[in-house]
């Protein structure tokens, strides 16, 4: 997008359509001719592999809704004569249920890799916020569709989520009460569920289009962290190459979605959803999505539940400061001997929050879940003190040096320092 | 250079090949994933199953009158003809009609008085009127749509107006003298 | 190297959660005895349904189960579908006329008995929560469609990651039959007196269960083989496999279609992905300016 364009429109006809929509030149330009960073590997895949999930959520859940029925009364079963009645409904059922668990697999790996290659560090900044805004979104729109099955989990976690608001003060009965349309989780909440459960996917697709403009203006981070600087030896066209590559991971990445969908459909999902939401019975162990329990053993962790509630919020917001948060200079952690570790850690921080998040609250795992959220967030002040210190590697001069080098066995002759890696907008 | 060239050419047609064997198999994936999204379209199983046969009385029915049922959701009409509308129905020239059918095709031999016929006008689907004694009938004694004006005799058949077909009879036996099973 | 940082920090981990993690959770303090794992037909990624046991299963579904539960979910047509215990056609609706439905109102504004057809759902015992919980000391009968999705017990650490790939998910079939073959009357030493109402099972959860030992041996006669006698037992433990096989097909009438289209999807993704891998590399080995790529 940067840069001038590279499309020639051949025939009189779209010479006709380029000076009156450019819209084949705005295809060409960023899904043909848009230079990549000729050195990522298989984690940038992800990127598109999301871009199709959000895709596949939104047609199968299209359809789902022609099938389903937004009524406290009715939603369990007409979820039931999906799975039961409606040609190929279990399929669509079961690809939208797995899709979301596997729209967080795959989310989450597309955010890890961020963090370790220091894809929000200048001038990705906004680029970055757009991606917590997108990740702030699905999980306002997973947790609702979870609700609409109406059954056990739905109901009580619909309940125990829009509580959370109580914990504000002063407005937040009346915030809770305007959420749930009532004095508790009804029908008037499943019906708004429903209806924003349907809406949010396409405010998630619209920043999605943001965040794809802002990534081709400042171009591809890459597994060095060092800029573009010679668009001809740094880069190849998107298309054939990361086309091929980015379908390549997909089908990889489908064939894993698959084996849940066919073969372990309700892995995912929670053995009391099959129960009709009961508002007199609550379910022994009730626990979120697993996308959400590290977030869920952050908020049980901190004894007062406004304390929990900031917390919890704080873990995610805290995302959209990392540009800002991270001192050092150098992006790829490849270089960054201590963040490294750092990295490493906060990831394992990450899956014991999310194993603490489904056990029930009593010891020890009440206090381990304190511990490991001091580290969640010890993370982003150790970041920031490493920054100031730490002696990064040497940095590949280039992009083409760090792949042409590596067939050399060491290119130590050709290294830059790591203020080298100054960001080039001009990809 | 000669022999460069043969190389790139073998490996331009290897390439070729792949593409090929490779996009082929997109598209069978394509039409895969289509076969569940577009099958989900077609009615489903409880719909299909919810269409058993059913038993309408006719004993109610007094002569002049009619009543509408539904049958697998859609209207059907069974009227209780009169003498007159009888005579009417099988005086009619078939050769003079737009979708010629005589009136014994569209009756059960030995239940003339009995009128079954789908109840929605095959113009564009309204409900035309013609049951209740102050209907308007039309011009032939049977229903009149007035969605677009047009005229159906006693017999159900089209007579006038922008109706292509005969309102359709759908298929029914008498169980007994009184009893009739649609389906 | 990355590698060794993560090891160290995955060990010190470790050391530290191992003792705490390794405790099997509540569930022990609630008093839940881990059901036996049973063997069943229609496990693994080529798993069918025994037709004969899903039969059976029926047989004693109706004869006794329906009794008390319902099954509101299931239409009767479903017995005669593919990948179930597919009666036939007739057979099906001969069952269904044998039902009566409450039907209407008709046209004097009555409710009206009618013999059931096949599209009808399975008639419930009771009209109503509060008839069904009058007529069973206060305890709701639960609905039987798909509690063989809606009863599981935590598999814990590590094992419930070595299940995505051995595909264990027959925790809801092995609880029946543990359930229904887990009554000890007199309860076992140290068990505090029941209350009236109350029994005791190894496998509820706490132990006290409402429901009264449901089935004993040889209460359903089972269909007859050509030597004039049943080709399995009729036992309290092979009645507890039956219904609970009949049941994980009720829950999930359409399991065999899943794994039937999982194998054509994952063969095809296979080859397709392969050839995606060639491709990509074809397309690789070369630069844009024709240099080679590494």
């Amino acid at each position: 997008m940067s840069g001038h364009s590279s499309y020639v429109p051949k025939t009189g006809i779209e010479r006709w359509l380029d000076a009156r929509l450019p819209i084949v030149r705005l295809m060409h330009d960023s899904a043909v001719s848009y230079p990549v960073p000729r050195n990522l590997n298989y984690f940038w895949t992800f990127g598109g592999i999301l871009v199709f999930m959000l895709v596949a959520q939104i047609v199968t859940g299209i359809i789902l809704a022609m099938h389903y029925t937004p009524h406290s009364t009715m939603a369990f079963n007409s979820v039931e004569h999906i799975m039961r009645d409606v040609n190929f409904g279990w399929l669509l059922r079961y690809l939208h249920a797995n899709g979301a668990s596997m729209f967080f697999v795959a989310v989450y790996v597309h955010i890890f890799r961020g963090l370790y290659y220091g894809s929000y560090k200048a001038p990705r900044e906004v680029l970055w916020i757009l991606g917590v805004i997108i990740f702030l979104l699905m999980m306002a729109t997973a947790f609702m569709g979870y609700v609409l099955p109406w059954g056990q989990m739905s109901f009580w976690g619909a309940t125990v989520i829009t509580n959370l608001f109580s914990a504000l003060p002063v407005i937040g009965e009346t915030i809770v009460t305007f959420l749930w349309g009532g004095y508790s989780v009804d029908n008037p909440t499943l019906n708004r569920f429903f209806s924003l459960h349907y809406l949010l996917p396409f405010m998630i697709f619209g920043v999605v289009i943001l965040h794809i403009w802002a990534l081709h203006v400042v171009g591809q981070n890459n597994p060095t962290g060092v800029e573009v600087k010679n668009v001809a030896k740094d880069t190849v066209p998107f298309t054939p190459y990361a086309t091929i590559k980015d379908i390549f991971g997909m089908v990889c990445f489908i064939f894993v979605f698959s084996y849940f969908v066919f073969y372990q459909p309700n892995f995912m999902g929670h053995a009391d959803n099959y129960i009709p939401a009961n508002p007199a019975v609550t379910p022994t162990h009730i626990v979120p999505e697993w996308y959400f329990l590290p977030f869920y053993a952050i908020l049980r962790a901190i004894p007062d539940k406004l304390g929990g509630v900031l917390a919890m919020g704080a873990a995610i917001v805290v995302l959209a400061f990392l540009p800002w948060i991270d001192t050092s200079k150098v992006k790829s952690m490849t270089y960054r001997p201590v963040a490294r570790v750092l990295f490493w850690a906060f990831l394992v921080t990450c899956i014991v929050l999310g194993y603490l998040g489904a056990m029930p609250a009593e010891e020890p795992f009440v206090t381990y879940s304190r511990i490991f959220t001091v580290l969640y967030f010890g993370f982003f002040v150790a970041l920031f003190v490493v920054g100031l210190f730490e002696k990064p590697k040497p940095l590949p001069s280039s992009i083409a040096d760090s792949v042409l080098g590596s067939l050399k066995g060491g290119s130590g002759a050709r290294l830059a320092t790591a203020t080298a890696a100054e960001p080039n907008a001009k990809g | 250079m000669a022999h460069a060239t043969d190389t790139k050419s073998t490996e331009t047609t290897r390439r070729d090949f792949l593409m090929l064997a490779t996009g082929a198999a997109g598209v069978v994936g394509i039409g895969g994933v289509l076969i569940p999204l577009i099958s989900q379209l077609a009615p489903d199983a409880q719909t299909i199953a919810a269409g058993a046969p059913m038993d309408v009385d006719l004993a109610p029915i007094a002569e002049g009158m009619a009543i509408k049922l539904f049958w697998r959701g859609k209207l059907i009409f069974v009227r209780h003809r009169t003498k007159k509308e009888i005579d009417e129905a099988l005086a009619v020239d078939i050769a003079t009609l737009r979708d010629p059918q005589t009136d014994q095709q569209r009756t059960k031999a030995g239940h003339e008085p009995f009128l079954v016929v789908y109840g929605n006008c095959t113009h564009l689907g309204c409900v035309p009127l013609g049951n209740s004694p102050g209907d308007p009938k039309g011009d032939f004694d049977g229903w009149f749509c007035p969605c677009h004006g047009s005229h159906y005799d006693s017999s159900g058949r089209i007579r006038k107006g922008p109706a292509p077909l005969n309102l359709p009879v759908p298929p029914y036996a008498f169980s007994t003298d009184t009893k009739i099973r649609i389906g | 190297m990355s590698t060794i940082s993560f090891r160290l920090a995955l060990t010190g981990l470790a050391t530290g959660l191992s003792l705490s993690l390794s405790v099997p959770s509540a569930q022990a303090a609630e008093g839940r005895v881990i059901p036996p794992q049973m063997s069943w037909s229609f496990s693994g990624p080529f798993g069918k349904f025994d037709r004969a046991q899903l039969q059976r299963g029926f047989k004693v579904v109706k004869e006794v189960c329906a009794n008390c539960h319902s099954m509101s979910l299931l239409r009767i047509r479903n017995l005669a579908q593919p990948g179930g215990p597919e009666f036939t056609p007739g057979q099906v609706n001969a069952l269904a006329a044998t039902y009566t439905v409450k039907d209407g109102p008709n046209d004097q504004g009555e409710m009206f008995d009618r013999p059931g057809r096949a599209a009808d759902p399975f008639p419930a015992p009771f009209p109503n929560e509060q008839a069904a919980r009058a007529a069973n000391g206060g305890a709701l009968p639960v609905d039987l469609s798909v509690i063989a999705k809606a009863r599981t017990y935590e598999r814990g650490f590590p094992q419930f990651i070595f299940d995505i790939f051995t595909q264990y998910q027959e925790q809801g079939p092995d609880y029946i039959h543990a359930l229904m073959t887990g009554y000890k009357d007199p309860p076992p030493e140290g068990t505090p007196p029941l209350l009236p109402g109350q029994y005791f099972n190894t496998y509820m959860p706490g132990h006290l269960i409402a429901m009264p030992k449901p089935i004993s041996d040889g209460q359903v006669e089972y269909p007859k083989g050509a030597d004039g006698k049943s080709p399995v037992p009729e036992t309290v433990d092979q009645y507890g496999k039956d219904v609970a096989a009949f049941l994980v097909w009720a829950a999930e009438p359409h399991m065999e279609a899943r794994k039937r289209t999982g194998l054509q999807v994952m063969v095809f993704l296979l080859i397709f992905g392969s050839l995606l891998y060639y491709t990509k590399k074809k397309v690789w080995a070369r630069m844009p300016d024709g240099s080679a790529a590494h």
